[in-house]
């Protein structure tokens, strides 16, 4: 009896990912987080829900913060991607990174690379939010240890941090 | 969590994407993804093929020019940040910030919510109150299509498998637009969504109006009854709260373990009344 | 130069550079040279008979290394329960590895396909063929214990796990009811929570042909109690041929103290296949199959006097289980829920009746203050309703009710330990005072007196749980099957450089920052220069793990008790290398030095490298600077405190607004400000999401209906609001710090906190109750009835 599996083409992509570009053969279903965790060992961005609501695998496209588990790496083809892995400089962390690390905005430390990258996307739209904008921002982002005020307090102090305060 | 296999297409034209949709009847376009890849990943659907439409730039942009024309693969990120639109039709821009969340608006895109016709989606029924239509080029060629008619029924359209949607068109002449959304605590979602958008004449009566519902229904849906109670009038207090009390009426309204079908009939009555005070 | 204390200061936490960097190390981002991967194929119905598996199919499929089934694992034991109710009916059915026959629950593992790729493994998985049999389903525990009902376990008539009382003699309390002014009874549901840890569960098991030793790395909470009962008592191997590693834990709220059915069948699938194994469950799988959290159906009868005292309380509570005992679910609805429902207050007439309950659902265990929060709501639920019976205010009826400070050490009557210590009435009024609460209620009446449809509502919830969950001789008593002290390993190397190896399993609460506080103070080292090691048997003496809020009661007084071993050796080594007499040598300012002559001082660093050198040490000394306790607590500890939540709900839709929420803890004495801090927000936010926003649904046939979190309410940053936390200090005199615990506090106390705000606001209307999570659509309902 046969088995009613398509064949698993592959189709190449190039992705550049913190600065590097990398080549790949990969199946159309292969998820963009999967790309990354998987293909690249980057596995600071992590999964964890089906449902594209924890936003725990966001990382940025092409300038925007997007869900790496509702992407797939052929629709990321040709473009920049950056991780958490990406934003620090050597030791220099990100003011972002900074923020959660002075305010406490992390507990277990899994939702924390996809709750830093959206942070930083707001912070790139909008340089001064209010604390309604943040909450509203972190929409996409769940949290389940630290009620999110910390998680508030670390995007208002990064915001301080990157207008050199 | 990841899909079954499936071949991948990123046609360069909407002419070649007609073709490939011709070709293979199983495949499905591909515009944002964010509610085919997750229902894919779920296995709740496995095309055989994804069309991928991001390779066309020409489906992407917005216009004001006496009507707005927003192409389809035009993300909610481009409608929410769009200058333009806050200045010729700040609902948009308002109900794009509330959709989903940043990382849904940076992807998911306004042709892609019209051709997957959710029912609990919020742009359905905005685009049905403004009198908004879509164009679609297929085969035969391109044809227009008014919102309300490219929406049958439950995640169902009027496009046929070979059409692609590729531009939405807003006429102008609203002189003020509102949505209000109640929104279900998990997944964003209309539980309730009531879109109103209405022309005002002379001493602020109402010329024309429309008011569409979403969340509680399988397809955004007009509530007539509402608009005929204040359409010829100004919106008052009476004329608002005479348009409330009708404005579940008639609806095939639906209920599930989070909302009832009563409860969300009776949010209906209190949204619209809501709506159309911000226009009032 | 004296060094700042370490302890109370809010410093930044170790932790955290690798995990602001994805440099964290989480089960899933382990990758073993030759890993292979496990998908799990599960049961899509409630109840069934299996007449058939055809895994013919799945074999050819390309990558597939294997494909099992319940009749390979045929010889593999179920897994083991290890508390039993004491003193009750234990009628135990605990799950097998693989489901051999029936499955009792959709989601039960039924074949596993070990593939190349996790890809690979769930493409075979879709085609193994499996026939079922349906069988009858029961999802609600009160209903699967009628007569008629279907059955799932032969050993276990009408469904029933268990059954269990505490407290005084049922006939005695009733007669204390009928001797009460006030009479009340209430029906009163306490939903299904799902835990919901951001990380899901895993496992990876690692054969080693060579040295038939076993490796196991898992999310779990408590390694050794893993190893203990994968090889004692499921598979049968020798405990020290098997290593377990926790590495990092995306949290775990209880549910990753289970021992779980990928754990055994990983280890037995690397032996079968020759290679390494991981299974990694995605979000639907943990929300279908691992272990959800309370579900009670509660009737109480409350006796009470005209001016609020409670004079009697009598509880009837069926428990749902689950399709099994998962590892320690009786005893939560008895001993850590039976024996907590008097909470603060001083109740002379108590009876406590509980049934635990078999349905076709996923098994219930602890799940975040496991018991008490269910006592707690309990119970604060019964404040407001003799306030709203009497017309007593609710903060005063909790007031007249109190155990007063000098009642401690208080024994409720009901079994529980004595209370260790407390001053209920500070926290209250401190509460009270920061809310405001006499400006809230003034505002209430204006509001109501006016008509307003922003409906103002008031909520209080005084609460006492128990925490550091010990000592082994009373938990022996309750039927726990193994001791529950913890251990601790503090070294000093030559470099002055101390490692600390502790039997606790941090998973998000910062134990490698608080122990380091601890120890810095203790052994005159700086904070950096500590390092604390956790989640390895291979690396740390045997301990029980995380949870119960036990981690610094407990285990840091392990860890304390340490570093005074160490520091009573190093001081009579100082005293040699001083040349002074041992006793004219004091620990002070962070080192040692000779009574009256503070020029004369060693440090700690300075003694530990003599410590190693071992050139010249007092006679019969060991060389090195080491200690290791094994600590079993005299008593539990009990922390308290008043929260206070203000709501507005909508009379036109329901829909609730959290104004304020404001919040007196009394942990004890606290080492990082910080860490407490985060505990009890990231505990309000997700008791707080009980009484609003979360609940586990299952339809009739027992599919879940909230699979995924598209449908399971977990809150967002938008939907909560600003805590405004204070605190009392009330040492515990159990623990030579005096500390009290602080995981779980925050989650017993804003449940009942925010449930009561909100029907507080409806009060006036005439209503009395609402069950969780009170949607809008409950508010409207119970408005719109009126």
């Amino acid at each position: 009896m046969g088995i009613p599996v398509p064949m698993a083409t592959r189709i190449p992509v190039r992705i550049t990912v913190n600065g590097v570009e990398y080549a790949a053969e990969v199946e159309p279903r292969l998820l963009l987080v999967h790309f990354l965790r998987d293909n690249l060992g980057l596995t600071g961005t992590h999964v964890g829900c089906d449902t594209s609501q924890c936003g725990a695998c966001t990382v940025y496209l092409n300038g925007q913060s997007i869900k790496s588990c509702t992407v797939l790496a052929v629709q990321a083809n040709g473009g920049e991607v950056t991780t958490i892995e990406g934003l620090a400089v050597g030791n220099d962390y990100d003011p972002v990174q900074q923020g959660f690390w002075e305010m406490h905005g992390l507990q277990c430390g899994y939702c924390t690379p996809g709750m830093i990258m959206s942070s930083h996307a707001l912070l790139d739209r909008n340089p001064n939010p209010s604390e309604e904008e943040i909450r509203h921002a972190l929409e996409g982002n769940l949290c389940r240890c630290t009620g999110y005020q910390n998680i508030v307090k670390a995007v208002q102090r990064a915001a301080e941090l990157r207008a050199g305060k | 969590m990841f899909p079954s296999q499936f071949g991948y297409h990123k046609p360069g034209s909407v002419a070649e994407a007609v073709k490939l949709l011709q070709a293979d009847p199983d495949a499905k376009i591909v515009a944002g993804g964010h509610s085919l890849i997750p229902a894919m990943k779920l296995r709740l659907a496995a095309p055989s093929a994804l069309v991928d439409l991001s390779g066309i730039e020409s489906l992407r942009g917005i216009s004001v020019n006496g009507n707005v024309s927003i192409g389809a693969m035009t993300t909610y990120a481009q409608i929410r940040d769009s200058a333009k639109l806050k200045a010729a039709l700040p609902v948009l821009a308002d109900v794009a910030y509330n959709v989903g969340d940043p990382q849904v608006q940076s992807c998911g895109t306004l042709g892609g919510s019209l051709a997957h016709n959710d029912p609990a989606a919020d742009f359905t029924a905005v685009l049905v109150a403004l009198g908004a239509s879509v164009k679609a080029v297929g085969p035969k060629g391109e044809r227009t299509i008014p919102v309300e008619d490219l929406l049958v029924d439950l995640l169902t359209t009027s496009l046929a498998e070979d059409e692609v949607l590729t531009e939405i068109i807003i006429p102008g002449g609203t002189s003020a637009a509102a949505y209000e959304k109640f929104r279900h605590p998990a997944s964003g979602y209309a539980v309730v969504g009531v879109a109103a958008a209405v022309k005002t004449g002379k001493g602020g009566v109402v010329d024309d109006a429309k008011i569409a519902i979403t969340g509680c229904t399988s397809k955004a849906t007009r509530a007539h009854a509402a608009e005929q109670a204040f359409i010829g009038k100004p919106l008052s207090a009476e004329s608002i709260a005479a348009a409330s009390a009708v404005a579940a009426n008639g609806l095939d309204l639906n209920g599930d373990h989070y909302a009832s079908a009563d409860y969300r009939g009776h949010l209906v009555g209190v949204q619209t009344r809501r709506a159309l005070e911000r226009l009032a | 130069m004296v060094a700042e204390k370490l302890v109370g200061q809010p410093l930044k936490r170790k932790e955290d550079p690798r995990l602001i960097t994805g440099a964290g190390n989480f089960l899933d981002d382990i990758k073993l040279t030759g890993m292979t991967h496990a998908y799990v194929v599960r049961s899509p119905f409630g109840h069934a008979r299996i007449t058939s598996i055809d895994t013919s199919r799945a074999r050819a499929m390309p990558g597939v290394v294997g494909v099992f089934t319940g009749e390979d694992l045929a010889a593999v034991n179920p897994l083991p329960c290890a508390w039993p109710a004491a003193g009750g009916e234990n009628n135990m059915n605990t799950p097998r590895v693989l489901a051999l026959g029936e499955v009792h629950q959709v989601g039960d593992p039924v074949a596993v396909v070990v593939a190349e790729t996790r890809y690979q493994a769930k493409d075979a998985a879709e085609l193994v063929d499996i026939s079922y049999e349906e069988l009858g389903t029961v999802v609600d525990a009160y209903k699967a214990t009628l007569d008629g009902a279907p059955q799932l376990h032969e050993n276990a008539p009408n469904n029933v796990a268990v059954r269990w009382t505490c407290g005084k003699d049922a006939d005695e309390v009733s007669a204390a009811l009928a001797a009460s002014d006030v009479r009340i009874s209430q029906h009163i549901v306490n939903q299904r929570l799902i835990p919901t840890s951001m990380e899901p569960r895993g496992s990876i098991g690692r054969y080693d042909e060579g040295t038939g030793d076993y490796t196991l790395w898992a999310t779990s909470q408590a390694p050794h109690v893993h190893r203990l009962l994968i090889t004692a008592f499921i598979l049968g191997i020798p405990e020290q041929k098997l290593r377990v590693i926790s590495p990092d834990i995306g949290g775990g709220f209880g549910q990753k103290i289970f021992c779980y059915f990928d754990m055994p069948l990983v280890l037995w699938l690397s032996k079968a296949v020759g290679r390494p194994v991981k299974f990694f469950e995605d979000r639907s799988e943990n929300y279908l199959s691992a272990a959800h959290g309370r579900d009670h159906i509660t009737d109480v009868e409350i006796g009470a006097s005209r001016d609020g005292k409670i004079t009697a309380l009598k509880v009837d509570t069926y428990a749902n289980l689950g399709a099994y005992l998962s590892t320690v679910a009786p005893g939560i609805p008895t001993t850590l829920y039976g024996r907590m429902v008097a909470g603060c207050y001083k109740i002379p007439a108590i009876h406590v009746n509980v049934t635990g309950v078999y349905t076709n659902t996923a098994m219930v265990d602890a799940y975040r203050g496991a018991g008490r929060p269910e006592a707690t709501f309990l119970i604060e639920r019964v404040c407001d309703l003799v306030a709203q019976e009497t017309g007593v205010d609710p903060a005063e009826v909790r007031r007249r009710n109190f155990i007063q400070p000098a009642d401690f050490p208080y024994d409720t009557g009901i079994g529980m330990l004595p209370y260790d210590s407390g001053d209920y009435e500070k926290a209250l009024d401190k509460a009270l005072w920061n809310s405001s609460y006499a400006d809230l209620r003034a505002e209430q009446a204006r509001r109501r007196a006016k008509g307003n449809r922003k409906l103002l509502g008031i909520g209080l919830s005084s609460y006492v749980e128990v925490c550091g969950i010990a000592p082994s001789k009373y938990m022996g008593a309750q039927g726990w099957g193994a001791g529950l002290w913890e251990s601790a390993n503090v070294r000093i190397h030559l470099t002055g450089k101390v490692v600390v190896t502790t039997g606790s399993l941090p998973h998000g609460q910062g134990h490698e920052t608080s122990f380091a506080q601890l120890v810095g103070d203790e052994l005159g080292v700086p904070f950096d220069d500590i390092e604390v090691e956790w989640g390895d048997t291979l690396g740390t003496p045997f301990g029980f793990g995380t949870y119960g809020s036990r981690s610094l009661t407990v285990g840091g007084t392990a860890i304390y008790k340490s570093t005074a071993k160490i520091r009573e050796k190093a001081r009579l080594l100082a005293a040699h290398m001083l040349e002074a007499n041992p006793e004219d040598v004091i620990w002070q300012d962070g080192k040692f030095q000779v009574k009256g002559s503070p020029e004369s001082s060693k440090t700690m660093q300075e003694v530990a490298l003599a410590a190693h050198v071992a050139y010249d040490l007092p006679e019969g000394m060991e060389p090195t600077l080491e200690a290791t306790t094994f600590y079993d607590p005299p008593n539990c500890t009990f922390p308290f405190g008043t929260h206070i939540c203000v709501v507005e709900v909508d009379a036109d839709t329901g829909e609730i607004d959290l104004l304020r929420y404001v919040a007196v803890d009394d942990v004890g004495n606290v080492v990082n400000p910080l860490i407490v801090d985060g505990q009890v927000h990231g505990g309000i936010a997700q008791g707080l999401a009980q009484a609003l926003f979360e609940g586990a649904v299952y339809s009739d046939n027992g599919e879940l209906m909230t699979g995924t979190m598209n449908d399971y309410a977990i809150p967002k940053a938008s939907q909560l609001p600003v805590y405004e936390l204070d605190r009392t200090v009330t040492p515990s005199p159990v623990n030579p710090m005096g500390v009290k615990g602080a995981g779980e506090a925050g989650t017993i106390a804003s449940t009942p906190c925010v449930a009561n705000a909100v029907i507080d606001a409806l009060a006036h209307l005439g209503v009395r109750h609402i069950d969780m999570p009170i949607t809008p659509e409950k508010v409207w309902r119970a408005t719109s009835a009126r």
